[in-house]
């Protein structure tokens, strides 16, 4: 393999769009209005689209002949690296919108980072998947606000959604291996610096919504090494199903 | 069940530098931000448009159809208003 | 107002119909053209709505992802279809929520289709290939409506449908060419959609009551029988082209009319549908009535901020 660490960082990147555009797509038909289930369906057809771009480059630096469907819709459940944020289900429109922010939040420093790497190919992606970022951002901070700042009742449950989904995180901050190669391969800029941006992006959009961040600091991880929640199996199932009832077969 | 539900917002888009604001429709949203996000997810998915304009429909004002005859002075009859009326020599170009 | 001025009003607003003249919201026009159109306009819009259900069904379960960002983006462009047209049926004086309750409650109506399963992949297909397919016939038609704000909302819905009929068409062929099971696949979805499908266009002419006076103030511009047999002769032969078969025993080209010749339909299972005993209805309805009473609290939430941003302003 030309560069495993690129690929495997690829499949982290690719994953975590993968399953979050998975998410979305649930919300299909069910919104809360006409006009937020056209907003939603938006941010999960970006996904959608970012996950092929990046699984189909995963494949081309594995050089194994695996595409964005091969790799997307045939491994199993160990070898998915999103983190944990991205699997929980959607819960009401507050869950959905509170993992949202806390996910997009992280996604923009780092595209903003991505667009300077030496590869041209995840620079060229991450350029394009920035300004869908932004809009993202844009799109869920507005709504955690809404509802932290609503009514009692909008309060009460986006604070319940921040308490149960900010133990899932830390995860977003995860490096291993797989990063610091890349950071000496010259592909990867410095990302120390995300977090902290992350943190004042939180910090300024809570305050705004009238939200406590949660006490509780056990923190939960493993997504990146393919351990995941026992949501993720049932995901995977109607993720993966025409693919492994008709096997080998063009669509 | 109908309880106070978002107000109607009329939507006006541009859709390249030049043109001006076309009315495309409406929709509901809670506020102004609102409404041009939603905007933009609903009539530029097809990449119609490079600016847009909201406007709360309470706010958009018109005219009487019924009046219309006399609100809108037939300008037929003020034909020197028209540039057809004025008669041009053959070799004038640029006009 | 004096009859004799009623009458005036009404000749001039058939007389602007019959020069193809359009009627712009606030313009006079008779009570029953307004309810008329508010009906038909509000429920074309909750059709749009309640067909994103049996397709949406089969996002999270798409073959590839291609696929998955194609029908994405199509069951999107059925809400966006959906809100022109209730933003056309507002032009109207009518309240959007008021119709959409009124879908909940049962008292409008939708598209006896949506009523049917989406029960394979290949269904996706038939859905953009029929389904669509029929209501493309039916919305050319009515760019030409009278009503200014439904013409225009039919002209930008028929620009963006092309793509969905095309999308529905070509999954299909895909099946049709593979493998033995794919084109099985292909072959049950006509099976179970071709005759809802005809059905979409409404009752025999002489069945319909209401479409004489809506011909006359063209808010209907072609009967339900030459819609539906226009229909026909366009899609057979799409069918026969990837070898599919139309479940009808007595489809043959008749060379004389030139046009071809079907079993007349089997209405009782289309009244059935229509008054609520079709497979789906109450799931679909289900369905909307729970997405808007769980979305009650967000809506809520987002006037409360509203009002607390316009205060805070003004203060």
């Amino acid at each position: 393999m030309k560069n495993e660490a690129l690929f495997r960082y690829l499949l982290r990147l690719g994953d975590d769009s993968l399953i979050l555009g998975q998410r979305l797509a649930e919300w299909c038909g069910h919104g809360p209005i006409l006009e937020e289930d056209i907003a939603m369906t938006n941010i999960s057809l970006d996904f959608i689209g970012q996950a092929m771009s990046l699984l189909d480059y995963a494949g081309v630096i594995e050089g194994k002949d695996r595409n964005c469907d091969k790799l997307g819709l045939l491994r199993f459940e160990k070898e998915y690296v999103n983190v944990l944020l991205v699997e929980q289900p959607n819960g009401d429109f507050g869950d959905t919108m509170m993992r949202q922010f806390l996910f997009d939040a992280f996604r923009k420093p780092l595209y903003e980072r991505l667009v300077s790497s030496s590869d041209k190919q995840l620079a060229a992606i991450a350029d394009k998947s920035l300004k869908e970022t932004r809009y993202h951002l844009k799109h869920s901070s507005e709504w955690v606000i809404r509802l932290g700042d609503g009514t009692e009742e909008s309060h009460e449950r986006v604070q319940n959604s921040l308490n149960t989904l900010w133990r899932y995180t830390d995860e977003l901050f995860y490096t291993d291996e797989v990063e610091a190669q890349l950071i000496v391969d010259g592909i990867l800029p410095d990302l120390s610096g995300i977090k902290a941006e992350w943190e004042s992006t939180v910090k300024h959009v809570f305050s705004e919504a009238t939200l406590e961040i949660p006490a509780n600091n056990w923190k939960f991880d493993g997504g990146r090494k393919g351990r995941h929640s026992e949501h993720f199996g049932h995901l995977l199932s109607e993720l993966q199903y025409m693919q492994r009832a008709y096997p080998n077969m063009e669509w | 069940m109908s309880t106070k539900e978002w107000p109607l917002w009329e939507v006006f888009i541009r859709s390249k530098q030049g043109l001006n604001h076309k009315h495309v429709g409406s929709l509901r949203a809670a506020d102004s931000t609102m409404a041009l996000d939603n905007a933009r997810d609903v009539y530029t998915r097809r990449s119609e448009g490079i600016s847009i304009w909201v406007v709360e429909s309470n706010y958009v004002h018109a005219n009487d159809p019924a009046d219309a005859d006399a609100y809108f002075e037939p300008s037929d009859t003020k034909i020197f208003r028209h540039p057809t009326f004025y008669e041009v020599h053959e070799g004038i170009k640029h006009m | 107002m004096k009859i004799l001025e009623t009458t005036d009003l009404e000749q001039k607003f058939q007389d602007k119909i019959d020069r193809e003249v359009k009627i712009e919201p606030n313009d006079w026009m008779p009570d029953a053209y307004r309810k008329t159109l508010i009906r038909q306009m509000s429920q074309h819009a909750h059709s749009e709505i309640v067909g994103m259900l049996p397709e949406a069904n089969w996002i999270t379960r798409a073959p590839n992802l291609r696929r998955k960002a194609v029908l994405l983006a199509k069951v999107q462009d059925e809400a966006g279809h959906g809100l022109y047209l209730y933003s056309a049926t507002e032009t109207l004086g009518a309240d959007r929520e008021a119709t959409i309750d009124d879908l909940h409650s049962g008292k409008a109506k939708y598209s006896s289709i949506f009523n049917y399963p989406a029960l394979s992949w290949a269904d996706i297909g038939a859905i953009g290939w029929l389904v669509d397919g029929a209501a493309i016939m039916n919305q050319v038609a009515l760019c030409r409506c009278s009503y200014g704000p439904y013409a225009r909302a039919m002209v930008k819905i028929c620009k963006e449908e092309s793509f969905h009929q095309r999308q529905g068409y070509e999954l299909l062929t895909t099946l049709a060419n593979g493998t033995p099971e794919q084109k099985e696949l292909a072959q049950d979805a006509l099976n179970r959609f071709w005759w809802p499908s005809l059905m979409m266009f409404g009752p025999n002419d002489d069945e319909s009551p209401n479409s004489a006076q809506s011909m006359k103030w063209k808010i209907k511009r072609l009967s339900n029988d030459e819609l539906r047999q226009n229909f026909i002769d366009a899609t057979v032969p799409q069918a026969e082209l990837i070898g599919l078969k139309v479940p009808d025993e007595n489809l043959k080209w008749n060379e004389e009319t030139g046009h071809y010749d079907f079993t007349p339909i089997n209405w009782d299972e289309f009244w059935q549908v229509v008054n609520g005993n079709g497979p789906c209805n109450k799931q679909r309805v289900d369905a909307r009535r729970k997405a808007k009473e769980e979305g009650m609290w967000v809506r809520e939430a987002a006037l409360a901020f509203a009002e607390k941003r316009k205060k805070k302003q003004t203060a």
